[in-house]
């Protein structure tokens, strides 16, 4: 049966069908939906764990317990779990290990366009680059067919245009996998020096037995057309340099590290011009010239910054455009918004208003950043903006009561409480915010350590942040309703002023979450607003300014209240709109 | 055959997936090779979203590019003129008449296009209905994308009604079936 998959769909079918029985991930866009997918199978365990390290950490622990294993990550979240990998490379693996990483050129959903295939190199494993969901199934069960036979972890790469976009897999059945015998290891599995040190022995001899697989995988093919010119290109890139030059000569790289170079010298010979065409960085350009291998255009042509796509190979190699329309006007840009009755609106207009210094993290929240509302200074990373807190006030002291910190709930259990730990540790008189809105929001709702729930949606006892806070040494924790901006603004300032660490959890769920109710619309008392405009510093996109008058619009209104409660002439609440 | 290229736009919220996921398994069905692209996370959030889905005998690249699109389905009035670069010489536009205010206009740093979609007529075939008002009386304000996909099912002559139907079986939840065929047909003889 033929079924259209996403990308990240027909991984986790990948998983099912190579007989894998544990999975830990950590969410991160584009790369979430493999492991809810995977979950939706009874036969595989699943789990989110707190962060990449841990959930990387799982799975090399199922993988030497005798399972077949995996976890996905975003990019960034490879460096979060970087340090296990690294060494996994020396351990190898008992059951087969695959651990997927998903790029984001263009950033659609991310804070960095970094190039995943350099860790491939830095860490020596083998990596895999599916071009569509066919692939994204097939490399998957080949990955551990690989990981097994070679004793090793492998990398399987996607981007957004692979993971979230879908294509038709023929689906087959399930292999059952027993467990491997476990023996103990100790020259195999303790990295200490003595046996760390000859492991990276096995992993260089590994290395070049990887390399002559690479040389006869069927992964690794030339399409030969038209011999004037020749693309070298792999996963997505090779979908756009197919339709864009469906005539033209191909090598398609499906195991880009390490590379078939001497097939690719072969395919280089057949042809008159060789361009490598590749996202972000040159990566394989850089191998190519390195092995001798004439090269007549890659980065120079295509550039580091961004997606390519069909139209911009065709540009980029002079090809001419189409004719096109553009509109007259400006057409004004549509940057996503915090949703009407978001919890976390509330925060940020008072964070604004008391003109205080924001160190920010990742999350629905960073959108507090934009327009209107306009107070985050700083975002990084996970859990960067505890730690940089921290970092700010021992340097300039004289700011403690104006500079805070916030931090989700997902993204504190992640890598937040680290920085906390140091906060309370070296002291420094930090007020950190912890929005709790009792899930991981900007990725599609998924459960974590604090909302009481697991991947697989079993009840379980929920991580008690006020606990954990005090545990670690703050004594002045306390929590507020971010939807009361009276009680915020007191919160607010008290901590603030305090001369010792503290912590506010604002704790209110998503609006979107299924069991929050929403509320009947609010409406403006026409007669008495007086077009002030001080509810659209609210940056609500339920309120509009028209006619010299505030409107709410009834399909997004969700009754939250804060701009009723900001109003200054009592002219927002129930009623009917006009 | 030649492959047809439909690019789906709108605002984060509005059900852009349920319509891709509709042409989706209509299209599978009929044996087409198909793709289906889309971008999860932050611009669900009340941004401008986009799905691109292209059909035909071997479909390679997900992404319709400028110039490439035969249809452009837009949920929301200026989002066509957005995206319009994208339309292929002799493409159409089918657009919902309902304006969104972006947060730009809502913060006052700029203005929403006046008559856009007339504007938008004298640069392409443009086809616009009010889809909210045709849904609510569907039953719900929900179903403007299954709306504004039977008005599209008419320039997909290949696909019957009842190809529809099933797809709409196949896709939606049990309990909203009804109120999405009622919208699909308000759509089609709209």
């Amino acid at each position: 049966m033929k079924k259209l998959l996403l990308g990240n769909e027909a991984v986790a079918r990948g998983l099912y069908e190579a007989g894998v029985t544990f999975i830990s991930s950590y969410p991160g866009t584009p790369s979430t939906e493999i492991t809810e997918c995977a979950a939706a199978y009874d036969e595989m365990y699943a789990e989110w764990a707190p962060n990449e390290k841990v959930a990387l950490e799982a799975a090399l622990g199922a993988s030497v317990a005798g399972a077949r294993s995996f976890a996905a990550m975003k990019h960034v979240g490879l460096n979060v779990a970087a340090d296990p990998l690294f060494t996994a490379a020396y351990t190898g693996v008992n059951g087969g290990l695959v651990v997927c990483v998903a790029d984001d050129p263009a950033m659609h959903s991310s804070q960095n366009e970094q190039d995943s295939r350099h860790y491939a190199r830095a860490a020596k494993l083998p990596m895999l680059e599916p071009s569509d969901s066919g692939e994204c199934r097939d490399f998957t069960r080949l990955a551990y067919e690989i990981s097994e036979a070679f004793d090793t972890p492998v990398l399987l790469r996607t981007c957004t245009r692979v993971a979230h976009a879908q294509s038709l897999v023929e689906l087959k059945a399930r292999e059952e996998r027993p467990l491997r015998e476990y023996k103990k290891d100790p020259a195999k599995y303790v990295m200490n020096p003595g046996y760390g040190f000859r492991r990276h022995g096995v992993v260089e001899a590994r290395l070049k037995a990887l390399a002559e697989y690479s040389e006869s995988s069927p992964l690794n093919f030339e399409e030969m057309g038209d011999a004037a010119v020749g693309f070298v290109c792999a996963g997505s890139v090779y979908e756009y340099v197919r339709e864009a030059f469906p005539n033209a000569s191909v090598f398609k790289v499906g195991m880009s590290f390490p590379m078939p170079i001497e097939k690719l010298r072969a395919f280089a010979a057949k042809v008159e011009r060789l361009y490598v065409v590749e996202e972000l960085d040159g990566v394989m350009e850089t191998e190519l010239r390195a092995a001798g291998i004439r090269v007549d255009g890659g980065k120079d042509r295509f550039g580091c910054i961004g997606e390519l796509s069909q139209k911009k190979i065709e540009a980029a190699m002079g090809e001419k455009m189409p004719e096109t329309e553009t509109f007259d006007e400006p057409v004004p840009p549509r940057p996503p918004v915090m949703c009407a009755g978001c919890p976390h609106r509330g925060v940020f207009f008072t964070l604004n208003k008391l003109k205080l210094t924001v160190l920010g993290d990742i999350g629905c929240y960073t959108l507090g950043a934009s327009e209107p509302l306009s107070a985050i200074d700083t975002t990084v990373c996970m859990g960067a903006s505890v730690s940089m807190l921290h970092g700010f006030l021992k340097t300039r002291p004289e700011n403690a009561g104006k500079t805070v910190a916030v931090i989700g709930d997902s993204t504190f259990l992640h890598s937040g409480v680290t920085g906390l730990i140091n906060i309370a540790y070296n002291r420094s008189v930090s007020t950190v915010l912890i929005l709790d809105n009792s899930i991981t929001g900007m990725t599609g709702h998924q459960q974590n350590p604090a909302t009481g729930f697991t991947l697989k949606m079993e009840a379980v006892p929920p991580v008690s942040l006020e606990k954990l806070c005090e545990a670690v040494g703050i004594r002045r924790v306390r929590v507020v309703d971010p939807g009361d901006l009276k009680a915020l603004e007191t919160a607010l300032r008290e901590e603030t002023a305090a001369d010792e660490p503290s912590v506010i959890i604002c704790r209110k769920p998503c609006m979107l979450l299924k069991y929050v109710k929403p509320k009947k619309p609010l409406a403006v008392d026409e007669d008495k607003c007086r077009g002030c405009r001080g509810c659209m510093r609210l940056g609500c996109p339920a309120l509009r300014f028209e006619g010299g008058k505030a409107r709410i619009d009834a399909t997004q209104c969700v009754g939250c209240s804060l701009c009723a409660q900001l109003c200054a002439f009592g002219a927002i609440g129930e009623g009917e709109n006009a | 055959m030649k492959t047809t290229s439909i690019m789906i736009v709108g605002v984060g919220g509005q059900g852009t997936l349920l319509a891709s996921r509709l042409i989706g398994c209509v299209l599978t069905k009929k044996g087409y090779d198909v793709k289906l692209s889309e971008v999860h996370g932050m611009s669900q959030r009340g941004g401008s979203v986009v799905t691109y889905v292209k059909y035909g005998e071997k479909v390679y690249s997900p992404i319709v590019d400028e110039g490439e699109a035969d249809f452009i389905l837009s949920f929301e009035a200026i989002e066509g003129a957005r995206w319009l670069p994208r339309l292929k010489k002799g493409g159409r536009i089918i657009t919902n008449e309902r304006e969104i205010y972006p947060m730009p206009v809502i913060t006052g740093r700029m203005a929403y296009p006046e008559n856009a979609i007339s504007k938008l007529r004298e640069k392409a075939d443009v086809v616009s209905l009010d889809a909210l008002s045709l849904a609510e009386r569907a039953g719900s304000a929900k179903a403007v994308n299954t709306v504004l996909l039977g008005v599209l099912s008419r320039d997909m002559p290949e696909i019957t009604g009842d190809e529809w139907m099933e797809a709409i079986d196949a896709v939606v939840k049990p309990a909203f079936v009804e109120l999405n065929k009622r919208a699909f047909r308000m759509g089609r003889e709209a």
